[in-house]
């Protein structure tokens, strides 16, 4: 099969890669470009496993054909933490506890990174809807919307 | 067989040319979140995809004179946040902000949801109930219709995918004395298939006391969404009072079809709760009028 090239800035740096053209972008980040941070686990767009940023905003990368993010941004767990040190995101859910079997933690981050980029000081209910659409199979909401809160401005009553 | 070419035209009069030189092989895909489901499971086939996403012409939401136009690959989050749809189309902004979940937000669009044509579509009840008609282009030039008639059967839409593309869709913006709102039934916030679907609006006389006009649309409780036309004629003229809602709303009960099924419950409980959601969406939709 012929492949078809897909140039995007992927956590800050231009990549350019050939993928095929039925490729889903998780796919190629995790197979081609080794970025195994972001899981699959439904691949139906029913779970939120797999979210990463294009263009600021979650999206599902198990939906979304690798050739839409031409020209685009793509940010993945990968790209949160700078060298050396976490994301506040990152730092406040080991804080909380907020990661259990870990599995949706890197798609619950970049949703939770998504809600505080657009809005520090966010509502337990604005927290809520941003991660409604990543499941958490262990049910731990709780810690993970505690560690969210936290990490905005917002000060957690306790 | 999964697609081979994956193709983002740059202008509408080449996505136009690619369909028809793929002769039925090639097929428009926007937000993706219901195709490429569809496709993984091989409910659908092509050879090509052509993605209309980057074309402006389908970009925009737009009020000319009093009509509201909104591109076809307008998102269910740009919907949903937008100042123009949230004060003249309210019950629309509601719809979308309810599908799915932020991430299928962000990719579905409003021509999407039409043309997969699913009988509660969130946007398409809303729309239907904004008497909305669509624009539709393909090699052949541009037809303009009523959203009403498009969608035929669960899934299947008059547009032909491979050959056409819905550009727009269009509807008269909400003026004084207008109301609107949208009701969902669902067994989660998220992530959940509706089980009923509401969108009303309705148009009040001066004093706000008699419905000049009511329109109610419904899903799915149908094979279609659908207008329950015997209760909207029921009110016109009718005084916003309980009594007169409640029985016109016995006939609205009447004209929904639904079935026993085992995710959106008894055909007895569904047609009792078409007359619950109507009831509340009539009442906030009231109230919008009064206070617009």
């Amino acid at each position: 099969m012929t492949t078809q090239t897909l140039t995007m800035k992927l956590n800050g740096e231009e990549v350019t890669v050939q993928v095929k053209p039925s490729a889903m972008l998780v796919e190629v980040l995790r197979d081609q470009l080794e970025l195994t941070g972001t899981k699959v686990a439904c691949g139906e767009g029913e779970c939120g496993s797999c979210t990463v940023l294009l263009d600021g905003r979650p999206v599902n990368s198990c939906l979304v054909p690798a050739l839409k993010a031409q020209g685009r941004e793509v940010l993945t767990v990968e790209g949160l933490a700078s060298p050396g040190e976490l994301h506040p995101l990152q730092k406040a859910f080991v804080e909380h506890g907020a990661v259990q079997c870990g599995y949706c933690t890197p798609g619950m981050l970049m949703s939770a990174k998504a809600l505080l980029d657009q809005n520090p000081n966010p509502t337990e209910e604005e927290v809520r809807v941003a991660i409604s659409g990543n499941l958490c199979r262990c049910t731990g909401y709780a810690k993970i919307v505690e560690a969210i809160l936290d990490a905005g401005t917002h000060e957690v009553e306790r | 067989m999964k697609w081979e070419e994956y193709l983002v035209p740059s202008s509408l009069e080449e996505a136009l040319a690619i369909l028809k030189e793929h002769q039925g092989q090639a097929r428009v895909i926007a937000g993706g979140t219901d195709l490429i489901i569809q496709l993984k499971k091989k409910e659908v086939t092509a050879r090509c995809l052509v993605d209309i996403t980057n074309l402006d012409e389908l970009k925009g939401i737009e009020l000319e004179d009093d009509f509201i136009r909104i591109g076809a690959c307008v998102t269910h989050q740009e919907l949903a946040s937008s100042s123009l749809i949230r004060e003249k189309a309210a019950v629309l902004a509601e719809g979308a902000s309810q599908v799915g979940s932020p991430q299928i937000r962000n990719m579905g669009t409003v021509g999407g949801n039409i043309v997969n044509a699913q009988p509660a579509a969130d946007t398409v009840v809303p729309l239907m109930a904004l008497e909305a008609e669509v624009e539709v282009v393909s090699s052949d030039g541009i037809r303009r219709e009523p959203l009403g008639g498009l969608c035929v059967g669960p899934g299947q839409c008059t547009v032909d995918a491979t050959a056409e593309i819905l550009t727009a869709v269009r509807f008269r913006a909400l003026g004084p004395n207008q109301g609107s709102a949208f009701a969902r039934l669902a067994k989660r916030k998220a992530l959940s298939l509706p089980i009923l679907n509401t969108a009303v609006v309705v148009t009040l006389n001066d004093g706000g006391d008699t419905f000049q006009e009511v329109r109610l649309a419904v899903g799915p409780v149908a094979p279609t969404p659908f207008r329950a036309r015997k209760a909207e004629e029921a009110l016109r003229g009718a005084a916003v009072e309980a009594q007169a809602i409640a029985a016109a709303l016995e006939l609205a009960a009447q004209e929904a079809q639904p079935r026993t099924n085992p995710v959106r419950g008894s055909e007895e409980y569904r047609r009792e709760m078409v007359k619950v959601l109507l009831r509340r969406s009539i009442e906030r939709a009231v109230q919008a009028a009064r206070g617009s």
